[in-house]
């Protein structure tokens, strides 16, 4: 449950990000999260709703993109999508340890006047 | 740099297209590429309260100037700067550091115990450890000799890397080879905070069941080494030795498996080979 530390940090820098362009609402406030990040969508959506209030995102919506996890298979030289976290190559069927994509927290933007 | 095309034009935080009329410019790229961008207007909001959001019957069709900003900044990048931080430290020191994670009880700080009184003479070493509350784990491994750090979070499930850093103050880091930080007992905020160590390390005791691995993806797709713990408890335990290794193998593809007892000391000679061959940049060849 560590869901609204990360949420608190994201609202803070969305904020100072607001503020620095001269704006003063944020209208909508768009996440990206990685199947692996650990984090938990619905949590995050409970934390935003809680933490919004009494900030400039107070009438704000929140977008939560959500990114499959991705692995490099050496062998193949290919990007293959885990299914149910799985790390196996579909083609070759190795394991392999080499993820690109899932670990993502980020603020992928803000929408904002 | 800009997320869309890699140039550098529009700063760390773009202001870029949408809404009502965009326009686009274009410029060229220092390897001669021709880049056309749909810009928006740069408007200066107006404050808040004076904005009309209504839209009645006779529609004007003019718009409030909402901009859309692009960041794709990570949202813990501030823990990952510092981490950053305590990993060129680490390295310009050449020390191994450790993060060891587990579930409460799976049996880190037996574990450490036994480390330390087994690498005493061959390797110099520290601990950080972090609980919510209480200094019971410091004073267990205090019995050993080796210098201890206790973090108390409060009420914070995981470590993150500030709380590191300011723990490495109170060791002398030039005088170790290893720092063991034990994480806060807990599968699943641990994953998302880097504490710039070397190999992060994952227990499962057998006491747990076989399942843990699939149960915890994050956690235990980020370990380097997974340490099946409290091996002499398996007939006990009911415990499927079998698939417990192929389940950790599906969901730590990376990771270095051992198992061993704390308690007998069963096994624990290869888990400190394994570290002393680490110090030593020869882990490979202790590969297990």
């Amino acid at each position: 449950m560590h869901e609204f530390g990360i949420m608190e940090s994201a609202l803070a820098t969305a904020r100072q990000k607001t503020h620095a362009a001269g704006a003063t609402r944020i209208h909508r406030l768009k996440l990206r999260v990685g199947r692996l990040s650990g984090v938990v969508p619905e949590a995050l959506r409970f934390a935003f709703d809680s933490l919004k209030q009494a900030s400039p995102a107070a009438g704000a919506e929140l977008e939560i993109e959500e990114v499959a996890a991705a692995c490099w298979c050496a062998d193949c030289a290919a990007e293959f999508e885990t299914v149910s976290l799985s790390y196996e190559c579909p083609r070759c069927h190795q394991l392999s340890g080499d993820l690109r994509r899932g670990r993502e927290l980020e603020l992928a933007s803000l929408e904002i006047s | 740099m800009c997320k869309d095309c890699g140039c550098s034009q529009p700063g760390p935080f773009a202001v870029h297209a949408q809404p009502t009329e965009p326009h686009t410019h274009t410029h060229t790229l220092p390897d001669g590429t021709v880049v056309t961008h749909a810009h928006d207007h740069e408007h200066s909001a107006e404050p808040a309260d004076q904005q009309s959001h209504g839209h009645g019957p006779h529609d004007h069709g003019h718009g409030h100037a909402h901009q859309i900003l692009k960041l794709d900044t990570g949202i813990l990048s501030g823990n990952d700067r510092i981490a950053e931080q305590n990993r060129g430290a680490f390295k310009a020191l050449k020390l191994l550091a450790l993060n060891m994670v587990s579930s409460p009880g799976a049996g880190k700080t037996t574990l450490l115990q036994k480390t330390l009184l087994e690498l005493k003479d061959r390797l110099r070493l520290a601990v950080i450890v972090g609980d919510l509350a209480t200094d019971n784990d410091a004073a267990r491994l205090r019995t050993t000799g080796a210098p201890i750090v206790q973090i108390t979070t409060g009420t914070l499930c995981h470590l993150e890397a500030g709380m590191v850093a300011k723990a490495m103050l109170q060791l002398d880091l030039r005088a170790l080879d290893l720092l063991i930080i034990e994480n806060v007992g807990n599968l699943v905020c641990p994953a998302a905070f880097d504490l710039g160590e070397s190999l992060r390390v994952v227990l499962h005791s057998v006491t747990e069941g076989e399942d843990k691995p699939l149960k915890y993806p994050p956690l235990f797709q980020s370990a380097d080494v997974v340490i099946v713990t409290k091996t002499d408890m398996t007939a006990a335990a009911g415990f499927d030795r079998d698939l417990a290794l192929k389940n950790i193998r599906l969901a730590s593809p990376r990771a270095k498996i051992f198992e061993l007892s704390a308690r007998t000391g069963e096994g624990l000679g290869a888990w400190c080979d394994y570290l002393v061959a680490c110090k030593s940049g020869k882990a490979a060849e202790s590969a297990v």
